[in-house]
């Protein structure tokens, strides 16, 4: 009887080593451990041996039916391991073939510049606000101390809508200085981006419509210390830590003292090169401590408090931050354009 | 302003570099634009000395010249010029010499025969006849044939000797600074900036000549508000001739060209003094009177121009007894104008207005370099030294006999401004700790009068009326880079965003998201675009803001609708061939009726495409803006009667009760009128309307905890019973369990009747507190389409 167990576990061993398939092996299995199977068979048997034989015997079978039913299930591993192996294979894909297009939209880069200056100020603590385009002249030039004959305010330079010359185009977002300290209560910290326009024919450089960003603080004891450096902060938050900056004296009606602000040119970092017209430094910006008459007539004690206000035209920034040549790109929204941004 | 360092150096003497020069200016507040030096663009000219000159042996009109310039030994030239004799000093480029234009010269064979340079015309130096009106214009400059010349050495540079070694300066002054616009007052300006020493000159007339100033010439000033001082002085036995050569060359280098004596010592002063100066032919001036009034209204005058001009009464003028010989500021009249024969001239120094001056010349389009000055305001003390510097002058140059006596009319005598510094203000609004004696050193430099903290303004700086100013000047010349950087300090405000512009940023993102491009275009349109987009003739949207003096009638009008600003830029896509195009802008657009007469502007989120595009992707992409602001009952309403829309393919777009916008087609004929051969689609929202639709913050509701029964119904109806129909109907058919009804088939043909369509709708069953059971579903369902029926007549299929 011995024997014949071995018969099996040899025969039973060899067919699950060639099995080929999971089936196969199902067959083979009902074929030796099935109630029917050869090791059942043979174990029927048993009672016909003596009390000595039979634990010898019974532990030999034991033996075998462990040994077939680890050899089916490693049998079994291996062949779902084939399977899977193959089936990996066969599903390959050239991973080269492009991708499904999913297109995405762009923000117009002009935006995209002044969501950066955006959120410089509105991290400082600033407001945002937005103001009329369509604007009091009284609120573009007298309130800011343009007087009567100031030539902005001359029909060649600026867009009117009456004859008195009362309604006309903002040329600068500086009315919205006032507007602020119309409405707004003390201290107040604000930026105002938005649209401006001015009688220039349009060419590489000039658009009869551009964009501006105000600025403004007005609080006790707001110097012009401050205001130096508050904005080489922002420059250095947009043009890169250690940009150099330089401030030169200028006019404006409604600041005194005023200034321009000039940013060392990244090209020839301050040599002088065609980029910079020779200069070595671009100019970015006017600005300059409100003017106390302008505070007064928006009803503000000049001697309690003071301001600064700054302008940027927004456009030329862009320019320069995405190194675009022409200004005419900016308002052509050509996709070939926009896509790039 | 263009400035001749040489000029300047007569009254300060500055040795800085053209850089250095330009850079400390600026700084200080006297803004460089360019620097020019007039010799760059000629090297290795000298002067020469003609040795000896034959025929040359090949040609019948060359000569062939042996010429001294300064070396070992006499170089040999070629010249064609028919000019020149031995003996004569004449101007050599060299073998490797620059001219004007990027001439260069280089030696070389002439008929074979060698030539180590050329001799040059002064045309060939980049001069002009006026600059020396007695050269040959036609040959080679004679230099020892012009008696200014003196001085000349064989191998000079000829730079120096014609005068051409000066560096120009533009400046950029600033309309606060009209007193910048002159030698005198650039030379204040750098002597302060360089703590160099200002040497100012009395102009000094000897006078004598026959008769007095008062007998001759009688002036009246009955615009006396326009015309705050009227200084004149007379001239006689005038001899019109060039002006020398010094004179000449400074004209020249501020970019003046050289007239005669009498008009470019007006020319000089304007430059010098910064006062615009203006001479008469005394014969001319009838009456033997100058009389200056408002011209009478249509009265003409002949301006040096030759240009007749048609005046108002907003002009002034200068007048004699009978007519107008002057526009007053701007423009002398031909008839008195100095001609060659002009005996006695009158020479007249005056203060006009800025604002009268400046609104006449701009009336009549004729900005003059004169009126340029006069409407920023000019120092009235500056008139009568600046008309004794031409009667000097004229006497310097021999040019005529002052008359003794001034005419010296101040119908406004100004006061001088006095301030108190007020140190402690000023460092505190400069953000320094400037001393009070740095601030009296820096305005005693300016010629500011100081007295302890009391400061006298001097007459030419109108611009300072205020301790702000002073602040201005201590801070110019302690240096705004002196100024210490420091932080706002004080309250700390909030800041940030508005839900406006919050909801802006958003609608962005999402647009973005979506694949649309973000565009920019003008808010000015012309009225011919209601046209391209089909609006009725009467349409009250048609009434705009418009521009009284716009660039062009394209830029002509505000616009009150956001439309054809984005199929114009959908047109320029399409015909730059780009295939595909998604765009959205937030735009304003800009309605009358708004407080102070001002407008009501009003934003709209537009989009715009064509090419991967139909009505039912920008539909859902309508829906994904909807949805992104959480806007409730969401309904699209068919709109046959919009002009600008396809009339088959328009809806109105609405969240409840309130209308967002429209959606659609662009009519076929819009499209054509925007050269578009496409279907070009396009949504207008108002940002209004989604500020007001906009939902709620989301609140979070249980997911269902109960399964959902599903059925499909098909029902065949008319098909003139839309979708949106059936849906509503199907939603109030329900008895409370359907949660969802989705269109997912739509089918006409074989086994449908003619003039019907079946629609397929899957439905969604639900309750929120128990599982429902067939029946129930099937009570629903049973409702449901018997509301079909009776209201819509469809039948299940």
């Amino acid at each position: 009887m011995k024997q014949q167990l071995e018969a099996i576990r040899k025969s039973a061993l060899e067919a699950i080593e060639q099995a080929g398939a999971s089936e196969e092996l199902e067959v083979l299995r009902v074929k030796y451990l099935g109630k029917k199977g050869e090791l059942t068979a043979v174990l029927k048997q048993m009672g016909k041996l003596s009390a000595e034989e039979r634990p010898i015997i019974g532990q030999v079978a034991n033996e075998v039916r462990s040994a077939l039913e680890q050899a089916i299930e490693g049998a079994r591993s291996r062949l779902a391991a084939a399977a899977l192996e193959q089936r990996l294979v066969a599903e390959a894909i050239d991973v080269t073939i492009p991708g499904k297009e999913v297109k995405i939209g762009h923000k117009h880069p002009m935006y995209r510049a002044l969501d950066e200056i955006k959120e410089i100020f509105v991290g400082m603590g600033f407001t945002v606000l937005d103001g009329p385009e369509v604007e009091l002249a009284s609120y573009n030039f007298d309130r800011l101390n343009a007087e009567e004959g100031h030539p902005s305010r001359d029909w060649s330079d600026t867009f009117y809508f009456d004859t008195d010359s009362r309604v006309m185009l903002r040329s600068q977002t500086s009315p919205m200085q006032v507007r602020a300290m119309e409405t707004m209560s003390l201290p107040i910290r604000i930026i105002a981006p938005g649209r401006v326009y001015r009688k220039d024919e349009v060419d590489a450089t000039h658009s009869p419509m551009f964009h501006q960003v105000e600025g403004m603080v007005i609080d006790k004891n707001v110097t012009m210390a401050d205001l130096k450096g508050t904005l080489n902060t922002v420059m250095e938050q947009l043009f890169g830590e250690g940009t150099v900056t330089r401030f030169r004296p200028h006019h404006f009606p409604f600041t005194e003292p005023s200034c321009e602000m000039d940013v060392q040119c990244h090209k020839c970092g301050g040599k002088g090169c065609p980029t910079c017209k020779g200069e070595g430094w671009i100019e970015v910006l006017g600005a300059g401590m409100v003017h106390p008459k302008v505070l007064e007539m928006s009803g503000i004690n000049s001697e309690e408090y003071s301001g600064w206000a700054f302008g940027m035209g927004l456009e030329r920034l862009a320019m320069r931050r995405f190194k675009i040549s022409d200004l005419r790109l900016i308002f052509e929204n050509d996709v070939r354009f926009l896509e790039q941004f | 302003m263009n400035l001749s360092r040489k000029w300047l150096n007569e009254f300060v003497t500055v040795t800085a570099d053209d850089r250095t020069f330009a850079e400390e200016m600026t700084l200080s507040g006297s803004k460089v634009e360019v620097t020019e030096d007039l010799s760059a663009e000629i090297k290795n000219v000298v002067v020469g000395k003609v040795l000896s000159m034959k025929r040359h042996e090949n040609s019948d009109h060359m000569w062939v010249c042996m010429v001294d310039v300064g070396e070992d030994a006499p170089v040999q030239i070629v010249t064609g010029a028919q000019n020149v004799k031995e003996g004569d000093l004449v101007p050599v480029a060299k073998d490797q010499s620059l001219l004007p234009g990027g001439v260069k010269i280089e030696a070389g064979k002439l008929r074979g025969v060698l030539s180590n340079g050329m001799l040059c015309s002064f045309k060939e130096l980049g001069l002009d006849q006026r600059d020396f009106p007695t050269a040959y214009e036609n040959g080679i400059w004679i230099l020892s044939d012009d008696e200014e010349l003196t001085g000349l050495t064989i191998g000079q540079d000829i730079c120096s000797a014609v005068g051409l070694d000066d560096h120009v300066v533009e400046f950029e002054i600033t309309p606060n600074r009209p007193d910048c616009l002159s030698v005198i007052g650039l030379a204040r300006e750098a002597a302060a900036t360089f703590d160099a020493q200002l040497r100012l000159h009395e102009p000094v007339v000897k006078g004598g000549a026959e008769g007095n100033l008062v007998e001759l010439l009688d002036v009246e000033t009955p615009a006396a508000d326009l015309v705050p001082r009227y200084t004149a002085r007379m001239v006689r036995n005038v001899k019109i001739a060039p002006s020398p050569k010094w004179m000449r060359e400074r004209l020249r280098a501020m970019g003046v060209r050289p007239i005669n004596n009498i008009v470019d010592i007006t020319n000089y002063v304007m430059m010098e003094y910064g006062q615009p100066m203006h001479a008469f032919d005394y014969r001319y001036v009838q009456g033997g009177k100058i009389i200056v009034r408002r011209a009478a209204e249509g009265e003409e005058l002949t301006t040096l121009d030759g240009n007749v001009r048609k005046l108002t009464a907003d002009h002034l003028v200068i007048a004699d007894d009978n007519r107008a010989v002057g526009l007053a500021g701007i423009m002398g009249g031909m008839n008195s104008e100095i001609v060659d024969d002009t005996v006695d001239v009158v020479f007249e120094s005056a203060c006009f207005d800025g604002t009268c001056i400046r609104k006449g010349a701009l009336s009549l389009g004729m900005r003059t370099e004169a009126s340029a000055k006069f409407e920023k305001g000019l120092d009235p003390m500056n008139t009568l030294p600046a008309v004794n510097r031409a009667c000097e002058l004229v006497e310097l140059l021999g040019a005529g006999e002052v008359v003794d006596g001034v005419i010296d009319i101040l119908n406004f005598v100004p006061h001088p401004t006095v301030l108190q510094l007020r140190p402690d203000k000023i460092n505190a609004l400069l953000g320094t700790d400037v001393s009070v004696e740095e601030m009296q050193a820096i305005l005693t430099k300016l010629q500011f009068g100081v007295e302890g903290e009391t400061i006298t303004v001097p007459s030419w700086r109108g611009d300072v009326v205020h301790y702000s100013d002073l602040a201005e000047e201590v801070a110019r010349f302690h240096g705004y880079n002196n100024i210490p950087c420091t932080l706002v300090s004080g309250e700390t405000t909030r800041g940030g965003y508005n839900e406006e512009q919050k909801m802006e940023q958003q609608l962005g993102a999402v647009c973005r998201s979506m694949g649309y491009d973000e565009i920019i275009t003008y808010s000015f349109i012309s009225p011919t675009y209601y046209d391209k987009i089909r609006w009725a003739a009467d349409d009250e949207r048609r009434e705009s803001f418009k521009i009284l003096n716009p660039l062009g009638e394209d830029t002509s009008i505000m616009r009150t609708t956001p439309l054809p600003s984005m199929l114009e830029i959908l047109s320029r896509n399409y015909n730059y061939r780009n295939k595909s195009v998604r765009l959205y802008e937030l735009a304003r657009t800009y309605r009358m009726g708004g407080e102070d007469g001002l407008a009501r502007e009003l934003k709209y989120l537009t989009l715009g495409a064509y090419g991967e595009m139909d009505f039912f992707a920008l539909k859902g992409m309508v829906n994904a803006v909807l949805d992104s602001i959480r806007a409730e009952g969401i309904r699209y309403e068919a709109c046959t009667a919009n002009p600008s829309y396809h009339p088959g393919r328009c809806a109105n777009v609405y969240a409840g009760d309130v209308c967002i916008g429209v959606m659609g087609q662009i009519h076929p004929l819009v499209a054509q009128n925007y050269d578009a051969d496409t279907e070009l689609y396009c949504a207008e929202l108002s940002l209004n309307a989604l500020m007001e639709v906009q939902g709620a913050d989301p609140i979070y509701a249980p997911l269902p905890k109960f399964p959902a029964v599903s059925r499909d119904i098909a029902v065949v109806c008319r098909n003139e019973i839309t979708v949106g129909a059936l849906a509503d109907c199907i939603r109030r058919g329900a008895k409370g369990l359907l949660k969802n009804a989705a269109l997912f088939d739509i089918y006409q043909g074989a086994g449908i009747p003619e003039g019907c369509k079946s629609v397929a709708f899957n439905l969604t069953l639900r309750a929120d507190d128990r599982s429902i059971t067939s029946e129930e579903a099937d009570e629903d369902i049973k409702s449901i389409l018997e509301l079909l029926k009776t209201e819509l007549g469809a039948v299940l299929r």
